[in-house]
């Protein structure tokens, strides 16, 4: 649910507390994000999570692998909070173990999805004319396939390659940051600034490096917020099917997949990790919302 | 109008021809041979089964075969079940898939527009938010955990429904129904919630309102028509999120559809069966989007005008 739009107030007054005092668009973002309590406990909360999931080697009370197999599948208790599956395996600690390989996919699929997304959608809106044409031309054929499908294709040609797996979810992702890269720059570069910057003699390169891109960012990163969760999305769904992550490593899609298998007997082996892709993802698509509404204003609607 | 589905009909013939020859060339680019699993296979069987498949020819000549048979309609025999073709296994389970993917499209659309356009009429009213934090749990929560979560309630905690097999005893295909759509449903409501607060403050609504016309009359006669405009734009990508979310659902409920045959071969690496399952998906696929464009390009005026001054 996104922070409702308020017509009514005016911005100035809502975002400058005292006039006069000058604030970068980052600090309005920033005033305007606090005010928004869902978007920073979302923000707190996948700090929190990114924390853990960096430091579980150390803080992680169990091993990973470490089993009891005299306990077995034990329901949570102190020793173990979130109980152990049928091999004695502490649930948190493989959950927290989890947690990276998810984090880590939808991150780093993200950004290699955001970094091909911005360059192509900033060259293509620059460039205008034929060029343009072909390049998104290109993303509307891309567009038009298939994609699920596709990956599920490659895990199965190439074997099950966590690398592939961040390569294909990123090439997969970019299509849509490409195309509001791509609108935002067409009305950027009749603006005045740009004309100063040609005038200046700077190549079309740096002045889509310098001054193009940074100005783009807030959209960037209100879209990226969102990609992050479908991406975990789609890492969880291939590894559910057994088609992502494999064992040894653990991602929260598989350990969904093995706690369907005995949910009857044992429900929490499949709650508490599908609790925690769902908080996860919840507070992501918290967050993007929250960050649309507080850097990009114009284009806050659902 | 016609024009425009024309041209959109030609630039999907590409988008095809691509999906099948990345498709093809993957599926042969793969490492170890459909053949391969089979433990102590003689050499010289193995060439017999390679000459039966046309394995043995140079790839162009596999593949210039392959489209001589698509175009015949015609997928090739299946891999892994010796004497079934991919075509008997496509007809065996596109009925059961189809009307899972239609009920589902049906729960999605239904429950989807009216919670949507419910909450969009009522903005930043408890009448809003309760449906959108429904809404939001719908989208965070992925349908192979939703599916799971409904068998172990209604399933098994309550003993309300079955929780496997398809049309075999009565209410089965209540839950995978369900799993499948409530998804989309969460989506679509947001998008027609957001249709309608954009519809809401045109001018033309102010003038009905201005006419005497009754909230109902505004409501059904002019605001849904524009409100909900992103829905259908969206039901493209819905029926390709329906198709691979068949997987899931069919997998968990062990319904005998196309998405568990592709995850099975998948799993057996039944080349002409990903193959065949492959094209045939990405030719529904780009059937259903083309649909949704045009619907979209049918139902918006301005659209509609700016094709119609092209041709």
């Amino acid at each position: 649910m996104s922070r409702p739009i308020q017509y009514n107030e005016s911005p100035l007054t809502q975002i400058l507390p005292s006039i006069g005092k000058s604030t970068s668009l980052w600090m309005d973002g920033w005033i305007r994000l606090k005010k928004n309590t869902l978007a920073i406990v979302s923000l707190a909360i996948l700090i929190l999570f990114c924390a853990v999931a960096l430091l579980t080697p150390v803080i992680a009370p169990y091993g990973y692998e470490e089993q009891d197999l005299l306990l077995g599948a034990a329901s949570p208790s102190l020793a173990h909070p979130l109980g152990t599956d049928i091999f004695g395996r502490d649930m948190l600690t493989r959950i927290m173990y989890g947690s990276r390989i998810s984090l880590a996919v939808g991150f780093l699929a993200s950004s290699v999805a955001v970094f091909i997304g911005v360059f192509w959608g900033a060259i293509a809106g620059y460039s205008g004319g034929r060029i343009d044409a072909a390049m998104m031309r290109l993303v509307d054929i891309l567009y038009a396939l298939p994609f699920m499908i596709f990956i599920v294709l490659l895990m199965v040609v190439f074997g099950r390659n966590i690398l592939l797996l961040f390569l294909a979810i990123g090439a997969v992702e970019w299509l849509t940051m490409a195309r509001i890269v791509r609108g935002q720059v067409l009305a950027l570069k009749q603006q005045q600034f740009i004309e100063a910057a040609l005038s200046l003699g700077l190549s079309h390169w740096t002045i889509i490096r310098r001054h193009l891109i940074p100005n783009i960012l807030s959209p960037v990163i209100v879209y990226a917020t969102l990609t992050i969760p479908s991406v975990m999305l789609l890492e969880a769904f291939l590894s559910f099917l057994g088609l992502g992550i494999q064992p040894p490593e653990s991602s929260w899609g598989l350990l969904i997949s093995y706690g369907v298998e005995t949910m009857e007997e044992y429900p929490w082996l499949i709650l508490f990790p599908g609790l925690f892709l769902s908080i996860t993802l919840f507070a992501l698509n918290f967050l993007g919302d929250g960050l649309r509404d507080a850097l990009d204003p114009r284009t806050s609607k659902d | 109008m016609f024009r425009f589905i024309l041209s959109r009909l030609l630039q999907s013939i590409p988008v095809l021809l691509i999906v099948i020859a990345t498709t093809f060339f993957l599926v042969r680019a793969a490492p170890g041979g459909p053949f391969s699993a089979e433990k102590s296979v003689p050499p010289e069987v193995v060439k017999a089964l390679e000459a039966q498949y046309n394995l043995d020819q140079p790839i162009w000549q596999q593949y210039i075969s392959y489209m001589n048979d698509l175009i015949h309609g015609d997928f090739g025999p299946s891999f892994r079940y010796p004497g079934r073709t991919v075509n008997e296994l496509i007809a065996a389970g596109l009925p059961v898939t189809a009307e899972l993917a239609f009920y589902a499209m049906l729960v999605a659309v239904i429950i989807g527009i009216s919670a949507g356009v419910y909450a969009g009429l009522r903005p930043n009213t408890m009448h809003d938010y309760l449906p959108m934090s429904a809404a939001m749990i719908g989208i965070c929560m992925p349908s192979f955990l939703m599916g799971p979560l409904l068998v172990l309630v209604f399933g098994i905690e309550l003993e309300w429904l079955p929780v496997s097999g398809w049309g075999s005893t009565p209410g089965d295909k209540i839950l995978p129904t369900l799993t499948l759509g409530l998804g989309y449903a969460a989506f679509i409501a947001r998008l027609s919630r957001g249709g309608m607060l954009e519809v809401m403050t045109q001018d033309y609504i102010r003038t009905a309102k201005a006419k005497g016309l009754s909230p109902t009359a505004i409501v059904l006669k002019h605001a849904l028509r524009g409100g909900l405009i992103p829905v259908i734009a969206f039901l493209g990508p819905v029926f390709a999120g329906l198709l691979s979310g068949s997987f899931v659902v069919e997998t968990i409920y062990q319904i005998p559809g196309l998405g568990r045959f592709y995850v099975q071969a998948a799993f057996n690496r039944d080349y002409t069966m990903i193959l065949g399952t492959t094209v045939f998906f990405a030719a529904l696929i780009i059937f259903f989007n083309l649909l949704s464009d045009v619907i979209a390009v049918w139902c918006n005026p301005k659209l509609r005008h700016q094709y119609r001054s092209d041709s």
